[in-house]
């Protein structure tokens, strides 16, 4: 059909192909067509973070960019950002601090977590919480997540 | 000589057991799954917001490709009416009463192909007088909401407060209506010294869970339904959906797979569930329903709006002598729990503090607004931030330091409410003493009040409130419940099958928790079930802060029973007395030296295959010994009682209105710390909760209208916001609650508001009884006060 389109692009380290529609998002190909539910529908318009992947080292809103925009690029989800040591850690730590509650909101601040590390190896509390001020949580008051990724940032990887 | 050392996991830092699947992205919501042959549903909300519906054309729907079903009211004669006060219909017929009514519903093959499906439904609607002024619905011609009986034919031939009102009642847009009273409140205002009078007006918020909400529903060809369902409720659900349904309850199964917040959204059955069974009827497929965030918005409940009036009185020396009550509850189109928040409201209003004579009356009136459920506090904190405030103009007016004034009229352990409630432990002194030394309250309140008309625009002030809410369940339904099947393997794994439901509060993992506390193992060893009917045992559901209290006891009640099994076998085989026997990290050992004497597991497995072949299974059903309450609304409704103070200090910003929550101190009686993590959790998550509904949260409803359906409009606290937080927790140690534990879910979330006004008003010498407070409102109201008395 004239209105899909097929792409390639890297996902979770594997070289993918996809038939997707024009008007798709990128959030709906990795959860339709692609089958990784882990990355979440909480609001459909940029303002929760919970759908947040990792496009060639950027954070993005998967809900926001189009499946298409996805072509030769690099992308990240909370499926493969376990097998980073950064992943992993932040992981470990969400579990070991208590910052799962309901969990709907975790991969989103996970993946936005693993980002924002990045940029910030040696963060203080108060630059934690602008880095996930985009991430919506409203189970647990972000001080465990917050305490989480203090963990994860001392820890070794 | 192998020698155990006994240990405990009671209070330590444990981590949720299903922490690790969530991290990953491994967790299957009910959003990500999908059954083969499955189809999409999807509701055409009506146009208006108090209409006739003249015509509803869906051939057009009906004629486009990959649509499998169109239903409308006159496609299932068959439906009941739902929810607490059964006043509406899945798919309405003939009349619409507000926004979020059902019109229409589509199965398809896609969801875009079902939303197509719904912009070519046509419906002619001929408008009504729309109502949505709540103080206007009982006026003489007002429009009437519910003209005709939806009801089945009901015994009830006048209203019965505390119950949904009848045909007559519905004439007079009156829902439901509640009174209780106490002592006799003129003679306790004749003997007051000062007496304050106010309005306050509580806001509509929703509970924004970050999942959205969503339901699968299909038949197997015997007629067997089964649910994938995110209800807090799964037992009490089952037995509506078949009256609902006109089906035998035991055909159908309810699976609850992972709940992407609750926190009292998922109590109430509401019309898309049966929508969704209607359209999976229709179609023999499976059909999967999820909102849009907009659609969460316009069509989930909310925290009930209330305007309450409360006046209360005291003597010179800060003993309270009365109290009176009004609200006004905005009750919306139709009933669901919110209308009877007034059982809990009523018992602050009584009891959180000592007060001889009071008298308390709620009116829910019908409008054409969106209609109010359960959230968690349960119209606490809309009673708390009037008692609360009043505590502190009462003190104020006597001259008195407001924490004096509240110790003086605390509750004490062993008290018995005239409300009937019996207070067996009560930690609201230390609660009070704790939070005001931790947080210096004393101090920095004085020195606020010295402050207020000291130069600068930035005011600090210090604000407390306490609360009282059930920690022991509340005995509102037949019975307040819970089964456990517990199951121990070949190798001592146990299997534990809960009727109690997790909601992300953690309660499975505290259940763990005490079951290997009884039975000696390692948390690693228990695996929760319990999230399907057809396998868990009856529970009432998850509500009332009562899941890690009843849930916990039933869990405990099954491994002792368990434990008592093992122990006599080990007995026999070992030649020691039960009594000089335990059971420590997998091991029955002699409890006086530690000494191991065999493995668990290896003493199970010759029970098991041995001459009498036995394996270890118990069942124990937990019944709490509180009681419902009287046609008066007395009675000891929980088997314990939570008790909080919460200190808030804030900066109020005088030249903009902004008010930033600076440091939260709370002192929360919780009978006694179990999983130390899930606590804080909790107490932290309320505390957020809290401070969103005091000051960031407004679901702005205009001519019955949801203004702001989304998360750039409706403003939820994010993490640069939140305050820095000191908790500390009182442990009474309940004598029925599971080693000495009290329910706290609810409890964080219920002074926020309050203590938060009380600190504004320290801080600026203004108070506000109006929530929440935006800048705007906190402007206006200093700006003001500020301003010189017009003539009258």
């Amino acid at each position: 059909m004239s209105h899909m389109r097929e792409i390639e692009f890297e996902l979770n380290g594997v070289r993918t192909r996809a038939t997707v529609r024009l008007d798709m998002s990128a959030l709906a190909m990795l959860r339709d067509v692609m089958g990784l539910t882990g990355t979440k529908y909480a609001c459909g318009e940029g303002e929760c973070g919970a759908c947040t992947i990792i496009v060639d080292g950027v954070s993005v809103c998967s809900c926001l960019m189009f499946a298409v925009d996805c072509e030769d690029r690099t992308l990240t989800t909370i499926e493969g950002v376990g097998r980073e040591p950064l992943g992993a850690r932040l992981e470990r730590a969400f579990v070991d601090c208590g910052a799962v509650q309901c969990g709907f909101c975790t991969p989103g601040v996970v993946m936005q977590a693993k980002h924002w590390l990045e940029a910030h190896p040696n963060p203080t509390r108060d630059e934690i919480k602008r880095g996930i001020e985009g991430n919506l949580c409203r189970c647990t008051g972000y001080v465990k997540i917050v305490d989480a990724i203090e963990a994860a940032s001392r820890a070794e990887g | 000589m192998t020698v155990i050392e006994k240990s405990s996991l009671i209070g330590r830092r444990i981590a949720k057991l299903d922490a690790p699947e969530k991290a990953s992205g491994q967790t299957r919501y009910v959003h990500d799954l999908d059954l083969p042959g499955q189809l999409h549903g999807s509701i055409l909300r009506s146009a208006r917001v108090h209409a006739r519906i003249r015509r509803i054309d869906v051939s057009k729907a009906r004629a486009l490709p990959g649509v499998h079903a169109v239903l409308t009211a006159a496609d299932v004669p068959y439906q009941r009416p739902l929810g607490v006060g059964k006043d509406q219909l899945p798919l309405k017929g003939d009349k619409v009463r507000s926004r979020r009514d059902e019109v229409a519903a589509v199965a398809a093959e896609t969801v875009e192909i079902a939303e197509a499906a719904l912009a070519l439904i046509e419906v002619e609607y001929e408008d009504l007088p729309v109502l949505t002024d709540p103080s206007k619905a009982l006026e003489p011609g007002a429009p009437v909401i519910h003209g005709e009986n939806l009801a089945p034919p009901s015994p009830h031939d006048s209203l019965k407060p505390g119950e949904p009102g009848d045909a007559e009642a519905h004439r007079h847009n009156v829902a439901m209506t509640f009174d209780y009273a106490q002592g006799d409140v003129a003679a306790g205002e004749a003997e007051s010294d000062v007496v304050v009078d106010d309005w306050f007006r509580l806001h509509y918020v929703t509970h924004c869970c970050m999942g959205v909400s969503g339901v699968i529903a299909e038949f197997d060809r015997s007629g067997n339904l089964t649910l994938h369902s995110n209800t807090q409720v799964p037992f009490l659900h089952k037995r509506e959906f078949a009256e609902i349904l006109g089906m035998d309850p035991g055909r159908i199964r309810i699976i609850q797979p992972p709940i992407g917040g609750g926190f009292g959204s998922k109590l109430d059955i509401y019309p898309f569930e049966p929508i969704a069974v209607f359209l999976a009827k229709a179609t023999g497929r499976p059909v999967k329903l999820v909102f849009s965030r907009e659609e969460e918005f316009v069509a989930s409940p909310t925290r009930q709006p209330v305007l309450l009036r409360l006046r209360s009185g005291a003597k010179r020396d800060g003993t309270l002598t009365f109290r009176v009550c009004e609200t006004l509850h905005d009750n919306g189109a139709y009933t669901s729990w919110g209308a009877t928040t007034p059982f809990v409201m009523m018992q602050t209003i009584s009891s959180l503090y000592r007060v001889p004579h009071c008298s308390y009356h709620t009116t829910a009136v019908y409008t054409n607004n969106p209609y109010a459920g359960s959230f968690r506090g349960y119209g606490n904190l809309q009673a708390t931030f009037a008692v609360e405030q009043q505590m502190d103009e009462l003190a104020e007016k006597l001259g008195i330091d407001p924490l004096e004034m509240r110790l003086r009229n605390a509750q004490e352990p062993g008290e018995v409410t005239p409300q009937g409630m019996h207070f067996r432990t009560c930690g609201l002194r230390q609660c009070l003493t704790t939070a005001a030394e931790a947080s210096g309250y004393r101090e920095k309140h004085r020195a606020a009040l010295a402050a207020q008309k000291a130069p600068g625009h930035r005011k600090r002030g210090v604000g407390m409130a306490s609360m009282l809410h059930v920690g022991g369940g509340a005995k509102i339904y037949p019975s307040d419940g819970c089964g456990t099947i517990l199951k121990i393997d070949d190798f001592a794994h146990v299997t534990l099958m809960t009727g109690a439901s997790e909601i992300g509060q953690g309660s499975e993992t505290v259940l763990a928790q005490l079951v290997c506390e009884e039975l000696g193992i390692p948390l690693d060893a228990v695996t929760v079930v319990n999230n399907d009917t057809d396998i868990t045992p009856w529970d009432v559901g998850v509500h009332a802060s009562r899941t890690t209290f009843i849930g916990g006891n039933s869990a405990i009640g099954a491994a002792r029973k368990a434990k008592a099994k093992i122990l006599a076998a080990a007995a026999k085989v070992a030649g020691v007395a039960e009594a000089e026997l335990e059971l420590r990290a997998g091991h029955i050992v002699r409890a006086a030296s530690g000494e191991a004497l065999m493995s668990l597991a290896k003493l199970l497995r010759s029970l098991h295959f041995s001459d009498k072949a036995e394996l270890v299974m118990t069942t124990h059903y937990y019944e709490p010994p509180s009681r419902h309450q009287d046609k008066a609304f007395k009675g000891d409704v929980s088997a314990a009682y939570a008790w909080a103070t919460q200190v808030v200090e804030v900066e109020v910003d005088t030249d903009t209105g902004v008010v930033r929550l600076v440091k939260v101190t709370g002192a929360h009686d919780v009978g006694r710390v179990l999983n130390r993590l899930g606590i804080e959790g909790q107490i932290e998550g309320g505390i957020v909760m809290g401070q969103g509904y005091a000051v960031t949260e407004d679901l702005i409803v205009e001519d019955g209208v949801v203004r702001n359906p989304g998360f750039r409009d409706y403003k939820l606290v994010t993490a640069p916001e939140i305050p820095e937080m000191d908790i500390h927790f009182i442990e009474t140690m309940d004598g029925e609650g599971p080693q000495g534990a009290k329910g706290v879910g609810e409890a964080p979330a219920i002074c926020m508001a309050a203590a938060t006004a009380n600190a504004i008003c320290n801080a600026t010498g203004v108070r506000i009884r109006d929530l929440p407070f935006t800048p705007e409102k906190v402007y206006r109201a200093l700006h003001a006060a500020a301003a010189p008395a017009k003539a009258p």
